[in-house]
């Protein structure tokens, strides 16, 4: 799953996580549940607007969901698209 | 199960138990202990549990059409219903894979036990994802103390519902609903309860402090049962008895109209005019909450959970009571102005008085200003398809 666009943005997401989306990222791994680990679904607004903001994508609405945000690796996967 | 008969049966009890007693429920802020004991009676605090635990088994939108009722003969009496039934709900929709819970469900029915609930505490302002207290578990028992500000009818209760963090080790939204039950709990009283509205409610603060088996803590996580139940539960039966209260100031200010009518046959009297008006509104308020319940119903049918995580039908579940609290008060304030001074009085038949003082309650009891914040960040990125 994590190729090395994931790994590279990987602590960038993990800050906007524990700024933005009351997590305590810093001991997540990559793959690991974010909504178990505390994250809302109405936290990760303010996740997606900052990552928004840090990498310069838009998300569009079929990526809104939970699925998107279910881990680091999975916003890092949804990110490296929007870039692309 | 003949609904039509039972609500007929719900407004008899309206008329001569709920009406009867409500003046002086309101005036001495006391607990209506006669309207409880009447609903009790026709075994109505049962009615959301399942036929095969011995309860009526109704639908959402017939639990909402007698909270309705009851709205329109004692606005208290219908508020400590429409509570119940929501931890009722909570305990149907998310406890019956456990056999303590099923059990619970067939006393409910055989004792008619009345529910109430803690989600609020003292220090997390307001927030109910939120807890400081936890449940503690020693083997298979489990303590729990939690101050809360406001529990209604805490002294009439039989059982509470009570939030907390899954473990003294949990984060504050890590948390799940714990079932205390009389008998094993202590209540401080923390506050008194003399407020403008639903003065029989009874909604004062305590410091609970209780004790039980582990199997009385709800097997689903607290966010669960707040997104699936508690949460669009409470907006569609609260929405639907502050409709009642706001049909029976329209029904005060027809009574006056007509009064007033008969005294110059053949004119339509201003007045008139103005009950129109209020009944479009009545009719917009009682529209919104039978188009939610009915949403919600389908979406329960549905079985699908994860229904309930998405921005839309929160956002919908919130404008309804942001809706309704609002055309409450606009309702009952044009009746007021209909009846005119009579309306005003309080020792008068077409008294307005307690369905304002009431009316004003539905935008505090979860500060609507709480909920616009909640609509305002989710609306940022939800559009309607």
């Amino acid at each position: 799953m994590n190729n090395d666009h994931h790994i590279i943005i990987a602590p960038e997401i993990r800050e906007i996580l524990c700024k933005h989306g009351r997590v305590s990222a810093e001991h997540l791994g990559v793959g690991d549940d974010l909504y178990n680990a505390g994250l809302t679904s109405l936290a990760t607004v303010a996740v997606m607007l900052a990552l928004e903001d840090k990498f310069n994508v838009e998300f569009p609405d079929t990526m809104i969901g939970r699925r998107t945000f279910k881990s680091i690796d999975s916003i890092a996967e949804a990110i490296t698209k929007l870039a692309a | 199960m003949d609904f039509d008969k039972l609500l007929r049966e719900v407004h008899a009890i309206g008329r001569t138990v709920l009406r009867v007693h409500a003046a002086e429920v309101d005036k001495a802020a006391r607990f209506p202990a006669e309207s409880i004991a009447a609903l009790q009676e026709a075994r109505l605090l049962s009615a959301y549990v399942p036929e095969k635990y011995g309860g009526m088994g109704l639908t959402v939108m017939q639990v909402a059409k007698i909270c309705e009722a009851l709205g329109q003969y004692c606005g208290s009496s219908a508020m400590i219903y429409a509570m119940h039934k929501i931890q009722v709900a909570c305990v149907v929709h998310h406890a019956q894979q456990s056999a303590y819970f099923q059990n619970y469900l067939q006393r409910l029915v055989t004792e008619q036990r009345l529910m109430a609930s803690a989600t609020t505490e003292v220090g997390t302002g307001g927030d109910l994802r939120s807890s400081i207290c936890a449940v503690e578990t020693v083997g298979d028992r489990f303590t729990l103390m939690k101050k809360a500000p406001v529990i209604s009818y805490g002294e009439a209760a039989d059982d509470i519902l009570v939030t907390c963090r899954q473990s003294p080790g949990a984060a504050a939204n890590e948390q799940v609903h714990v079932l205390v039950k009389k008998g094993e709990y202590t209540a401080i009283p923390l506050s008194t309860w003399d407020t403008m509205g639903f003065r029989g409610t009874c909604s004062s603060g305590f410091e609970l402090t209780s004790s039980g088996g582990v199997e009385q803590i709800i097997p689903q996580p607290f966010n669960e049962i707040l997104g699936r139940t508690m949460h669009p539960f409470s907006h569609i039966v609260w929405g639907s008895l502050w409709s009642g209260i706001a049909m029976d100031a329209v029904n005060q200010a027809r009574a006056f109209v007509r009064a007033e009518a008969r005294k110059t046959p053949g004119e339509t009297p201003i007045s008139a005019i103005r009950l129109a008006e209020a009944d479009q509104v009545l009719q917009g308020m009682r529209h919104n909450v039978t188009s939610l319940a009915r949403e919600y119903e389908g979406l329960l049918a549905q079985n699908r959970p994860e229904a309930f995580e998405e921005f839309g039908f929160s956002i919908r579940t919130n404008n309804l009571k942001l809706s309704c609290s609002q055309q409450l008060v606009d309702i009952v304030g044009r009746a007021m102005l209909i009846c005119g001074i009579s309306g005003y009085r309080n020792d008068s038949k077409f008294s307005i008085a307690r369905h304002l003082r009431d009316a004003y309650g539905a935008a505090l009891m979860v500060n609507n200003d709480r909920i616009l914040k909640l609509n305002a960040t989710m609306l940022m990125v939800h559009k309607e398809g």
